[in-house]
């Protein structure tokens, strides 16, 4: 089936130029990285730029680097990449074990994971687990370079802080300095390359801290300030993680849609919640299963 | 407007005239000719469109042509420049083609695992090919062909 909607493609050779060809298009332009998402959302007709501007010419955005306690992943960033390198599997295990329940290799492949954020989908799968990490979006507009919170990143579904003429060139990860564990639980309806029905990531600190997200329950990946809340100072016991489970409904607001019911959603965000918290936990104490266990 | 772009297809240097909008899938076929990458889904979920873009397999139906300029593809025509492939083989042998619609992205694919990791565990084989569905279902059969030649003893069976 060919592409119905005709389109201009350029190329920028530096990134100066393609902020000043994203600033002069305005939303008439969109910007081209993998092009898994972008695109499908072409070919279906659901988005027509005047302008598809490809920044795979620029430099110096394909580097994945751990450097002074941050990892620095650059726009052109594959998941393939990131599945790859060293330093994530040693310092970030879990960004690893999520890119093992993302897509297929033919997709990793291409899909950068700052595409994943500009893309923005309720039930992206790096969201979520940058979200316990504290990320911070790097993005170069006609304005200079700014840093955005993950947290401010996503306004909505497909809806990000990005202004006119701004690109995101990468994302900072902060290494926490306390010891800590994490997992990653998805739920999908097949094993293999599904979208997330439901996703919580867990961050455990030394000295029973807790960062907690969910994916795909809400218009946006979410940080659960009031499970956090609750957590804080506390070892992990039977009791507490019955508490926590049952704020679950208050911290989400999931939809149904093809793939699962909001009901479904929900009890599944709390049963995935206390597999992750365990696991967490139990990393935590160098025990637990093997990053890259499904646990659901 | 027209660009041409050119690409090394199977070890040959081809050029062609393309519109930005044009997919690489469509291109490989109707104006090139190479008919091994299949159209199925069109939008990433089947991989029959798989081919090799500088080695790594990827959609042929996400990507523009205008994006492999300059860049190195190979389909299953340009696996058996030297004769059949131990992979393509070993497919042969173990009888892992029904309709065979998938085929071709499925050796690709499994061709990338290989390259990378002569020795892949079944998991590993599971993972490689998760994203090219075959609705025959014989999904045994080509994971036995990949797994034949991935033990320790057999010889891996990749572009090389």
């Amino acid at each position: 089936m060919a592409i119905a909607h005709q389109f201009e493609y350029v190329k920028p050779g530096s990134l100066r130029e393609a902020v000043k060809t994203l600033a002069r298009y305005g939303s008439r332009a969109r910007i081209l990285a993998g092009g898994t998402d972008l695109v499908s959302l072409i070919a279906e007709d659901m988005v027509k730029p005047e302008t598809v501007v490809d920044i795979k010419g620029l430099p110096g955005l394909n580097n994945v680097e751990f450097k002074d306690g941050v990892l620095s992943i650059g726009a052109l960033v594959t998941f393939s990449d990131l599945r790859d390198s060293p330093a994530v599997a040693k310092k970030f295990p879990v960004l690893r074990e999520m890119t093992g329940w993302l897509a297929s290799v033919g997709i990793r492949n291409r899909a950068t994971m700052v595409g994943n954020l500009c893309s923005a989908v309720p039930c992206c799968d790096s969201g979520p687990v940058l979200l316990v990490y504290d990320a911070m979006v790097l993005v170069t507009g006609p304005g200079g370079k700014r840093k955005v919170p993950l947290r401010d990143w996503f306004v909505g579904p497909r809806k990000t802080v990005l202004k006119r003429g701004e690109i995101a060139t990468g994302v900072a990860v902060p290494l926490p300095k306390k010891k800590h564990a994490a997992c990653f639980v998805k739920l999908r309806r097949y094993e293999g390359e599904d979208i997330a029905q439901a996703s919580v990531t867990v961050l455990a600190l030394a000295g029973n801290s807790y960062r907690i997200s969910f994916g795909s329950v809400a218009p946006r990946p979410l940080r659960a300030g009031r499970i956090e809340a609750l957590l804080e100072g506390k070892a992990l016991s039977d009791e507490l993680v019955e508490q926590a489970v049952r704020l679950v409904p208050q911290e989400i607001a999931p939809i149904t849609d093809i793939r699962a019911t909001k009901e479904y959603r929900t009890l599944m965000a709390g049963v995935m919640l206390e597999r992750g918290l365990r696991a967490a936990v139990a990393r935590l104490a160098g025990a637990g299963p093997a990053y890259g266990t499904s646990l659901i | 407007m027209k660009k041409s772009i050119t690409l090394k297809l199977n070890r040959e240097q081809r050029t062609v005239e393309v519109e930005p909008s044009d997919i690489l899938l469509d291109v490989l076929r109707e104006k090139i000719g190479v008919k091994s990458p299949k159209i199925g889904c069109e939008r990433g979920d089947c991989g029959a469109c798989t081919v090799l873009l500088d080695g790594k397999s990827v959609r042929s139906c996400l990507i523009l042509a205008i994006e492999a300029d300059g860049r190195q593809i190979t389909t299953v025509e340009g696996l058996s420049h030297a004769g059949l492939t131990p992979l393509q083989r070993s497919f042969l042998k173990h009888g892992a083609f029904q309709c065979g619609f998938c085929a071709p992205g499925i050796v690709l694919s499994a061709t990338e695992l290989l390259d990378k990791n002569p020795h892949p565990s079944e998991a590993e084989a599971k993972e490689a090919i998760a994203g090219n569905l075959c609705r025959c279902t014989g999904y045994k059969p080509i994971l036995d062909a990949i797994l034949a030649i991935s033990a320790p003893s057999g010889k891996a069976g990749g572009l090389k």
